[in-house]
């Protein structure tokens, strides 16, 4: 035998391995790729295994000084402008919004308020004007409350893509403490003239409202907890006006002043905004309480349903108290029926409404109409421009609902034919 | 015999009237919970009725305190601090610190529209129903970049300019705290107190 042919031998055989070796590892390759897209699932080992394949068998997370979501669930505020966001009414539980979803409106951002150099100053027509700090306000009798604050400016339509919270998310639910307005002006020595109190934030604006006293004072709040904890910068920490179903404009956020007055200010906010443009040519002013409304935020756009039972739902609420009674039609306005409202039902505040539905696949719309316990009943866009003349507005409320098509899917119903 | 009878029906029924009357026995066979009206105010006047005369918290606020933080001006004039505003002198003052957003006449945006135009829409001439909320706004808000910056003249200024562009003033008119608060505005007497009160009329 040649050198030569014991080299190429060599060398042959060297190929033969190397190729082996390739195509074992490309077998391997393609049988694990195979397999991994075939195979759903986890497999369960037969033994007690650490492999994590359930978390009952397995040690979670440790304590933490903070919660958190879970990274499956990530609900976020619908931001429309830099001045304004919104609250995802679609993606929430019960009727309390998580105070990081708060709706956010603001005339000149938030400001970065030290507790410590912040004052409350009440003044004008008292014989006791008074410098109050927030250790000040926590030593008063405190009172809590559950209710609804709204923008008055929370109507948005013209597509049918959009989802409950782009439709009216400019309202929201906590549980505000404080100390009564009342409480703290008792011993101020309110004059018999006061009939008005001016109410300014500590902003960039300096956003100040009008108010009038005698409505204010059964209800008013100042501020500083919010569901539990301090008042978020966003909603006006450490301290804001709450005036349980008056437009948010007046629950003045960072409150630094309130002035009581025997007459409006007539500042920029009551005059040239938030009002409302009427019948005959007309312009409403001091439109303080937000009318009964109500939405369904469950089916609604972007969700999609299936035929069968499914239970729908939404919130509704009203400014001058209760809601007694939520009306649901699932044939576009045919029949109307009384959906079940979650107790208890606290005034001024969103309320949940439900109602178990057996969708037959056909495609239908879905609406819902407030009624308070005024006897308020949650008009129709119709109704709303006969009565003022207007297209739109502040304080515009009407019946929306969903179309839901054959196929499952929700849009919002056009507002100007329901 | 008869007498034993009645001595043990009385007996009887002793012993069955007792038994039914027993505890037990009168518990109904569906509890009546006690619906309460709970609200946020439950109890709350029998509380205010534990609380002392006075609180005495906080602290007094001098006229000094008061006067460097009470800015608001009103219909009537009150708040107002004397000066005079002249148009002219305003329209220096806004094209420096006002015509970026609002326009170098006070209509073409990109913010609110201060003057009335042929386009349309909601201005100080057409929508704002006092002057003197000019006043309060442009000092407690303006410029949008630097809010509460300007001085009582620069303000007065430019209220007499802005009216000046609605046309609501002669150019030359002098603004002054006592001739402000007497400027008829064109909307006035357009605006209504709101006349909403619940109940099943839609307003």
């Amino acid at each position: 035998m040649s050198v030569e042919r014991d080299y190429f031998l060599q060398i042959r055989g060297l190929v033969r391995w190397l190729t082996a070796t390739v195509a074992i590892f490309l077998a391997l390759v393609a049988g694990l790729v195979w397999y991994q897209h075939t195979s759903r699932g986890v497999k369960e080992p037969s033994f007690d295994s650490k492999i994590v394949v359930d978390p009952g068998k397995v040690q979670g997370a440790p304590s933490s000084e903070v919660g958190y979501r879970s990274k499956y669930d990530n609900p976020k505020r619908i931001a429309t402008y830099a001045t304004a966001s919104r609250t995802p009414l679609e993606e929430l539980q019960g009727t309390i919004t998580p105070s990081d979803l708060h709706f956010e409106r603001h005339h000149a951002g938030i400001p970065d308020i030290d507790p410590e150099q912040h004052e409350l100053l009440i003044h004008g027509l008292v014989d006791r004007p008074i410098r109050l700090k927030l250790s000040d306000l926590k030593k008063y009798p405190s009172v809590s409350r559950i209710c609804f604050i709204e923008c008055s400016g929370n109507f948005r339509y013209g597509k049918r893509e959009m989802t409950p919270g782009e439709v009216c998310g400019l309202t929201s639910q906590s549980e505000w403490t404080g100390v009564l307005l009342s409480t703290v002006l008792r011993d101020l020595g309110v004059r018999p003239e006061a009939k008005w109190l001016l109410a300014e934030g500590a902003d960039g604006a300096l956003m100040a409202r009008s108010v009038p006293l005698q409505e204010a004072l059964t209800e008013a709040i100042i501020a500083y907890g919010q569901n539990g904890e301090a008042i978020r910068p966003q909603q006006g920490y450490p301290m804001r006006l709450v005036i349980p179903g008056f437009e948010g404009n007046t629950q003045i956020k960072w409150l630094r002043r309130i002035e009581l007055t025997d007459q409006p200010v007539m500042t920029r906010e009551e005059t040239s905004k938030y009002t409302e443009k009427v019948k005959n040519g007309k312009i409403r002013m001091f439109s303080l309480v937000m009318d009964a409304r109500s939405i369904i935020t469950y089916p609604a756009y972007p969700k999609r349903i299936e035929k069968g039972w499914q239970e729908l739902r939404g919130i509704a609420w009203s400014g001058r108290g209760k809601v007694t009674k939520v009306l649901v039609s699932v044939d576009n306005g045919k029949s109307w029926q009384e959906a079940h409202l979650q107790g208890p039902v606290l005034e001024k505040a969103h309320t949940a409404f439900k109602l178990m539905w057996h969708w037959d696949g056909k495609p239908t719309r879905v609406l819902s109409r407030a009624i308070d316990e005024t006897g308020y009943e949650q008009p129709t866009y119709k109704q709303l421009v006969k009565a003022r003349e207007a297209r739109g507005g502040y304080h515009f409320n009407p019946i929306v609902g969903w179309d839901i098509e054959k196929t499952g899917e929700a849009y919002l119903a056009d507002v100007e034919d329901i | 015999m008869i007498r034993t009878r009645i001595a043990y029906l009385l007996i009887g029924c002793a012993t069955a009237s007792l038994t039914r009357c027993s505890p037990v026995d009168r518990v109904p066979a569906t509890v009546h919970v006690q619906q309460e009206h709970t609200d946020w105010s439950t109890g709350l006047i029998a509380y205010e009725a534990t609380w002392p005369d006075k609180f005495g918290i906080g602290r007094p606020a001098d006229k000094k305190f008061i006067d460097r933080w009470d800015i608001d001006v009103r219909p009537d004039g009150k708040g107002l601090p004397k000066g005079r505003g002249l148009a002219k002198n305003g329209a220096a003052v806004y094209r420096k610190k006002c015509a970026s957003c609002h326009g170098a006449n006070g209509y073409e945006g990109p913010e609110d529209k201060l003057v009335t135009d042929p386009t349309g829409g909601n201005t100080i001439g057409n929508y704002w129903p006092y002057a003197t909320t000019i006043f309060d706004y442009v000092r407690r808000a303006m410029p949008f970049d630097a809010p509460g910056s300007l001085t009582d003249q620069e303000v007065y200024d430019i209220t007499a300019y802005l009216l000046y562009l609605n046309g609501i003033i002669e150019e030359g008119h002098v603004i002054t705290e006592e001739s402000l608060p007497r400027v008829e505005m064109p909307a006035k007497k357009r605006y209504v107190l709101d006349d909403r009160r619940g109940g099943p009329e839609i307003r």
